[in-house]
């Protein structure tokens, strides 16, 4: 699995509440999430972002609220990975319950500027900045995650066990 | 090195005798919470794959309460697809308008969370349940969903923090004072991925009430979770509500990597500065006159009798500012007939306050209480982030209901002494 893109880059503590203010939760419409997505931070976001980009942020990524909506408008968004130096513990579960790609790295997080190109290689958990030729290392996924990613995430892959 | 409490419930409801900080674990689950926002999304989840029954319908709540009694047609839609959902599985414990109340609030009060319980919330202050000793975390509404048909939940097992509590508060300081002066200490990511585990000889001062603000805002610090060790006063306070056997865990002395001691005594009111918890003052390091324009006193965190009833010893017989518009929220139903019975609506009321039903609303930014630009509230809520409770220009000090109480009347953030 791979992905490759632009940079959206923000700071540090990016609460849900800005990814998706709570005044758009009366829906759980993907498409119109998405419209909203990071509005209260950057309200060009949502008009500038293209599909396969990537997000880069500092430390306690998705803190605050439990709300999906936040990973679900990111992802509708277009955007393939967030890689963040930490994650609040909730938004990282629910990424990866939704198939969102995300990856710890604090050297990326200091490192990647707004606008550079990034490749991924989820498989080796290696970041290659290919505006700066510079290349981070993350941790790659445990199997136990990676195996609920590579099934289209948490539903799926319980849901044939279930029913 | 030995469990932690967390680690012991964990390990219990994963049927194994022992479980490490790190190891992913697949844990049985007591009850599993959802709410007006994020149960549709779970049920949409839930329906697209098909699942044929929920695992237990007595161990689902589904509480009404964010933007209920229905703010507009879209929320109306969503508690619709709730009541739905409720009705087709005849789950027990759906609480819509009438019936429910803050959902963290509501649970304990209906005594469906205990002791050593594990559950799991999709909300994030799920937490809360912490304080009656429970495992009790928030999650996402895919973990609700798999929660709902499977009955379990995957965990990796945090290590913790342990608060040692010593010495007892002082008049005038709450749990709300305690919370936010931790996360002023350890900040918003102090705990991140962590438990945080409270115990030692200075919990015996602290109420019931206390103990479920406290570990209500673990959240905002970046913990898994907040738990305390069980004693006779949370025995108590089950006793009359909780009609199912419990189990009592107490911590191993050498399970903790950080043991962080806490003199209650020295603690002072506290107020959480825009935009983040971690940024405390207490309230005599506040120099400057800060105006305000709204009080919200109520919450999952502070809208339980205790808090209604400092709030109306403050405001009996006074009245608030002029332009301040202090909006008082009684979290559940119960709470609300004894504010009447006590004859708190009407000191309220007499004050300049108005009385809204048991609502999350302005807490979040839903309704019955938005700011408008450059506008700042005093709040007994837990998050101040940008935007959280309207305009992204405007300001929210988080405090204690006291310190709301008193800011009320002053128009501007102040103790007791006044500014």
């Amino acid at each position: 699995m791979n992905a490759h893109g632009i940079v959206h880059k923000y700071g540090d503590n990016v609460d849900t509440d800005v990814i998706i203010p709570a005044r758009y939760l009366n829906t759980s419409d993907e498409k119109e999430l998405a419209s909203h997505c990071m509005c209260d931070i950057d309200e060009t976001f949502h008009t500038k972002v293209k599909q396969g980009d990537i997000m880069v942020a500092g430390d306690n990524f998705g803190c605050g609220s439990s709300r999906e909506h936040a990973p679900i408008a990111i992802k509708a968004s277009g955007i393939d990975c967030v890689i963040a130096k930490s994650f609040a513990r909730i938004f990282y579960r629910n990424a990866i319950n939704i198939g969102l790609p995300i990856l710890e790295c604090e050297e990326a997080g200091n490192r990647i500027d707004d606008h550079d190109e990034i490749e991924i290689d989820f498989d080796l958990g290696k970041i290659y900045n290919r505006t700066k030729n510079e290349t981070y290392q993350a941790e790659p996924f445990p199997d136990f995650i990676k195996e609920m990613m590579e099934q289209g995430g948490l539903l799926k892959s319980i849901a044939k066990g279930v029913k | 090195m030995g469990m932690t409490m967390t680690q012991k419930i964990l390990a219990a409801h994963a049927g194994l005798n022992e479980v490490k900080a790190g190891q992913l674990i697949d844990a049985k689950l007591d009850l599993v919470l959802g709410n007006d926002i994020t149960s549709p999304v779970a049920i949409k989840e839930f329906e697209k794959h098909a699942f044929a029954s929920v695992f237990d319908k007595t161990k689902i709540a589904m509480v009404m309460d964010h933007f209920a009694p229905n703010k507009d047609i879209k929320a109306a839609q969503q508690c619709k697809t709730c009541r739905t959902f409720a009705r087709g599985f005849d789950i027990d414990h759906f609480y819509d308008v009438g019936e429910m109340g803050i959902e963290h609030a509501l649970l304990p009060e209906k005594g469906l969370v205990a002791s050593g319980e594990c559950i799991i919330g999709a909300d994030s202050h799920t937490c809360t349940y912490g304080a009656l000793g429970a495992f009790s975390t928030g999650v996402g509404s895919s973990d609700m969903a798999a929660g709902m048909a499977k009955g379990t939940c995957w965990f990796k097992v945090p290590s913790a923090i342990r608060f040692e509590l010593k010495n007892a508060l002082k008049e005038g300081v709450s749990g709300k004072d305690v919370i936010l002066h931790i996360i002023g200490k350890i900040g918003v990511d102090g705990a991140l991925y962590k438990s945080m585990e409270f115990g030692g000889e200075g919990l015996s001062s602290l109420t019931m009430d206390d103990r479920l603000t406290i570990a209500n805002m673990a959240i905002e610090a970046g913990a898994k979770n907040g738990i305390f060790e069980v004693d006779d006063i949370t025995v108590a306070y089950m006793k009359d509500r909780v009609k199912r056997p419990y189990q009592i865990y107490t911590p191993d002395k050498d399970a903790y990597e950080t043991i962080m001691e806490l003199d209650l005594s020295q603690i002072k009111p506290t107020v959480s500065f825009p935009h983040l918890p971690e940024n405390t003052k207490t309230i005599d390091e506040i120099k400057e006159k800060i105006a305000i324009d709204q009080v919200v006193i109520g919450s999952c965190t502070n809208g339980r009798i205790s808090d209604m009833r400092i709030a109306a010893e403050i405001l009996k017989g006074k009245h608030v500012a002029k332009d301040v518009r202090t909006i008082i929220i009684p979290a559940t139903q119960s709470i609300y007939k004894e504010c009447i019975r006590l004859g708190y609506i009407d000191i309220f009321l007499d004050a300049g306050c108005i009385v809204s039903t048991p609502t999350c609303g302005p807490c979040l930014g839903g309704y019955m209480g938005i700011l408008a630009e450059n506008e700042r509230c005093v709040a007994t809520t837990n998050r101040n982030f940008v935007g959280r409770m309207g305009h992204i220009t405007s300001e929210i000090y988080l405090a204690s209901p006291a310190t709301a109480a008193y800011s009320a009347i002053a128009g501007c953030i102040a103790g007791k002494g006044g500014m």
